[in-house]
């Protein structure tokens, strides 16, 4: 399997604008010759459709949601990181570079990080242009605050509904581009699958959700930004439609896996109530910008969290990391929650809760300039909990919240199949084995806005133009796959619903696949999944037809890929024999309990083959340089 | 806790619709409305039953898909609520409560209590946004905004789309949906250029859509999970107004540049 990852040659600070030089352009005449499939049309897909519209490429784009404004980036709360320095605390394209290869401890590659910290600046400038409404300052100026995992403030903002502000500003140049009909909108039509044809990617089936009917989508190049696979764990901070079969059916197709195990579980979420819990909430990473994370110092400790004085509380992240504090980054945050749950000192129903305490911001600043920081994320924790958060700490614990792996790209953000194409959370590359807040954002409209518009062109100008005919076998072979496979999903005609399925499979992969894996356990769910697969497949029931809006087998469709992927997330993490960011092995650890990384046996990307259902799939390395940063132990003390 | 369910149950846009009874027990006060119908929906599937169809995703009450008439009342009784956000511990033991579709003429019923709103996403198309190109942008900090229009304008750039508004007017009217987009980008300076032009098309628009026309009810308003103020209607109308008078002139001075 040909790894390349086409890095350009030359000093990492000029990677990127030699090869915007070096890049095959498609004179603008000819672009409108061509047309692109993106599927997706959260920041990296309406933002990669938008501009690739704008160039004069012909683009249709797909989403599951019934608008394109429904992508889940709209969820994401906190903020979007930039290198801009407007704080004048240090901060510079080498900082933010730094630190995000470091947070992702040093499991990503240099040069498409660098490459992700220079485009920052440019993403806020053009956020701005496009009329998102950031945080201001009285002198009309943008206003930052701090992430996890840096000392400097580059955080832009909108209250806590950042990810909402700037999906409406990429839906927003989305829909001028639809108005001008360069884009060619198709919501809820959901992706199952792609057609590869002499070994390019040229086109997918879609299942259109509302009639049901089943119908190939043809082009000259296909990119996926369909989002992360989170919901894997059935409870995870992601939508109830977040899936993986988009890019479950391109690594069926070929297209490489890279570090499926690397999962991100977000310390700041409200803790499960019951059996019925159907998804989970995070409370933004932004609120540990004020509040205090602590538990009780005694094991057991029932008593209120107003009744416990402050000297028999354990603010253990700054305890334990003084220098970053409650801003620890979110791997290490939500392994310390864990640790101190598992010592019997968790708070809550269950024992599994610690405390975000605003009391002394409160104090501090006042109850008025909390409300104007964080009101919606109150209101909503007091919607969910019955709790008023001004009064008593909430209480949060650790979630799955986002997806490091994904399909392996190389620089032009290709996947291992010609003109297939990855971006944002869908595909492996910037966060290595662990994702600092505020850089999701910042990573799906920079491929979006700015990588996919130089790249595409790279590829389509070695290309005639034109996608291959509809009658082409491999065409009809597709569509002809995807109806036999739903009519298998609802011809089963069992006792258990794709929900119950679903919650089996998670609760499997939140114990043995979670927070903490050991050997035991990852052999154990090796074996459990398949054998649940095979439940699955006997006993499945799917009522109604296909032929219509049918939300059982849609999500019984992403069940069957997700007890697929799981057990390739589990076959990596036992490979990995190391402790990195969000992937933790109990073997491979200090002896103070943080990760233990190998860099001599596993310094390098993990990257996944899928050969046929009767054989394990291949596993692959792209090995990882550290030219620029020194390949050092991560410390947040 | 217990409580009676009647469903709109709806097979698609040209059958007729009835709501059908649903006995809803074992309830946990603890649950969202919306883990309450995947209870009872579970509970169908065992009995060989078709399940409600609603539309969700989110279920933290920021992506605006979800939304049912619940009681008669857009997202229910809970104020600033969606759906998905609305709790149990809203409702008592033994309550009936009559769940439907957001209903008008520009959102049919695609099956049960899902409605097709794309009419939103076309107004948005008409002029919704601000033509700036990518990579065509100055430095961010280069144009100050005062952080009083800063914040109103984020407060109309809060609408989720959700179609509450529509769902809660007499006439259908989607006036607060389509006002606060104008507001929200009429109170940047990035929004000036195209503003008047912005207004005259997404009112056009709406218009086209079959949504009826405003009559200062003020049920938009209080149906709204973002609380987006009526008076944004205001603004709107005024931008209209004045796109409508200055109409001529601007296409006047349009047709001497073009000829120049």
């Amino acid at each position: 399997m040909n790894l390349d990852a086409r890095i350009p040659a030359g000093p990492i600070e000029r990677k990127w604008e030699r090869h915007r030089f070096e890049m095959k352009l498609v004179n603008p005449a000819n672009k409108r010759k061509y047309s692109v499939i993106m599927v997706g049309s959260g920041l990296a897909g309406a933002g990669g459709a938008a501009a690739l519209a704008e160039l004069g490429y012909r683009v249709k784009c797909f989403c599951y949601q019934d608008s394109p404004r429904r992508a889940h980036s709209i969820a994401a709360q906190g903020g979007i990181n930039a290198a801009k320095n407007y704080r004048n605390d240090g901060d510079s394209v080498w900082r933010l570079f730094y630190d995000t290869v470091k947070g992702g401890d040093f499991r990503a590659r240099e040069a498409n990080v660098y490459r992700l910290a220079e485009i920052s600046v440019n993403i806020i400038d053009q956020c701005v242009a496009l009329g998102v409404p950031f945080a201001r300052e009285y002198g009309g100026l943008l206003d930052n605050r701090s992430f996890g995992g840096a000392q400097v403030s580059r955080t832009f903002y909108a209250r806590g509904q950042t990810g909402q502000q700037l999906l409406l500003g990429a839906y927003q140049a989305l829909e001028r581009q639809i108005g001008l009909g360069q884009v060619a909108m198709f919501p809820r039509h959901e992706m199952l699958d792609l057609i590869v044809v002499d070994g390019r990617a040229r086109g997918i089936v879609v299942r259109d959700l509302a009639g049901g009917a089943v119908e190939a989508h043809l082009a000259d190049a296909v990119c996926l930004a369909t989002g992360g696979y989170g919901n894997v764990f059935y409870l995870s901070t992601n939508a109830k439609g977040c899936n993986a079969t988009a890019i479950w059916r391109a690594y069926k197709r070929g297209a490489a896996f890279g570090n499926p195990c690397y999962t991100q579980i977000h310390p700041t979420c409200i803790p499960v109530t019951g059996e019925h819990q159907s998804k989970l909430t995070l409370m933004s990473e932004s609120l540990r910008n004020d509040g205090r994370v602590w538990v009780p110092l005694r094991q057991g400790d029932r008593r209120k969290a107003e009744e416990i004085p402050d000297a028999e509380r354990d603010y253990y992240l700054e305890r334990m990391y003084p220098s970053f504090g409650n801003l620890a980054p979110r791997d290490i945050a939500s392994r310390a929650a864990k640790r101190v749950c598992d010592e019997g000192r968790g708070v809550g129903p269950g024992g599994r809760g610690v405390y975000l305490d605003f009391a002394d911001a409160i104090r501090r600043l006042g109850e008025d300039a909390v409300r104007e920081k964080y009101s919606n994320l109150f209101e909503m924790y007091e919607r969910i909990t019955d709790e008023n958060p001004y009064r008593v700490p909430m209480r949060i614990y650790p979630a799955v919240h986002y997806t490091m792996g994904g399909l392996w790209v190389d620089y032009n953000l290709m996947s291992t199949i010609p003109g297939l194409f990855v971006l944002g959370e869908a595909n492996f590359s910037d966060h290595g084995a662990n994702r600092l807040g505020a850089s999701a954002l910042m990573q799906g409209l920079a491929d979006g806005y700015f990588i996919i518009p130089c790249t595409m062109g790279n590829y389509l100008a070695t290309l005639p133009p034109g996608p291959p005919s509809a009658d082409h076998p491999e065409v009809r072979g597709a569509v002809t796959g995807v109806e036999n496979r739903l009519r298998r999903l609802l011809a089963v005609k069992g006792t258990r619903s794709p929900a119950s399925v679903h919650r089996e499979l998670g609760q499997l992969m939140w114990e043995y696949c979670g927070m903490a894996r050991n050997r035991a356990g990852l052999t154990k769910v090796l074996q459990a999944i398949p054998a649940l697969r095979e439940e699955f497949g006997r006993t499945l029931t799917v009522m109604g037809a296909g032929g219509e809006l049918n939300q059982q087998l849609e999500h019984a469709g992403r069940v069957a890929d997700f007890l697929e992927l799981g057990e390739l997330m589990a076959r990596d993490a036992l490979e990995r024999e190391e402790s990195c960011g969000g992937h933790f092995r109990d073997e491979y650890q200090t002896a103070d309990g943080e990760a233990r990384r190998d860099d001599a046996r596993f310094c390098h990307a993990a990257v996944w083959e899928y050969t046929d259902e009767a054989r394990a799939p291949a596993r692959h390395v792209e090995p990882l340089m550290f030219e620029n940063v020194n390949l050092a132990t991560r410390s947040y003390k | 806790m217990r409580v009676t369910l009647h469903v709109w149950r709806q097979r698609d846009a040209r059958s007729a619709g009835a709501f059908a009874t649903y006995e809803a027990d074992d309830i946990s006060p603890d649950m969202s409305f919306l883990e309450m119908l995947d209870v009872v929906n579970e509970r169908l599937i065992t009995r060989g039953e078709d399940p409600i169809a609603f539309d969700h995703d989110c279920r933290e009450g920021i992506c605006g898909t979800c939304g049912l008439v619940i009681n008669g009342a857009p997202h229910g009784p809970r104020r600033r609520t969606t759906t998905c956000q609305l709790h149990m511990r809203s409702f008592r033991d033994g309550d009936e409560i009559w769940i439907e579709p957001w209903r008008a003429t520009a959102f049919p019923v695609v099956k049960d209590l899902v409605v097709d709103r794309s009419p939103l996403d076309r107004i948005i198309a008409a002029g919704g946004f601000v033509t700036a190109a990518i990579g065509s942008s100055p430095d961010a900090n280069a144009i100050p905004v005062r952080k009083e229009d800063a914040d109103l304008a984020f407060d109309a750039a809060t609408c989720i789309g959700c179609g509450a508004c529509v769902a809660a007017c007499p006439n259908a009217s989607a006036s607060l949906f389509t006002a606060a987009k104008l507001t929200h980008l009429a109170l940047l300076p990035q929004g000036q250029p195209e503003r008047l032009e912005r207004a005259l098309r997404m009112v056009t628009q709406m218009d086209a859509e079959g949504f009826g026309p405003c009559t200062n009810h003020g049920e938009c308003h209080a149906a709204c999970p973002k609380g987006i103020p009526v008076e944004f209607i205001g603004r709107m109308n005024a931008d209209f107004l004045r796109a409508g008078l200055t109409r001529g002139r601007r296409e006047a001075q349009a047709g001497d540049s073009a000829g120049g």
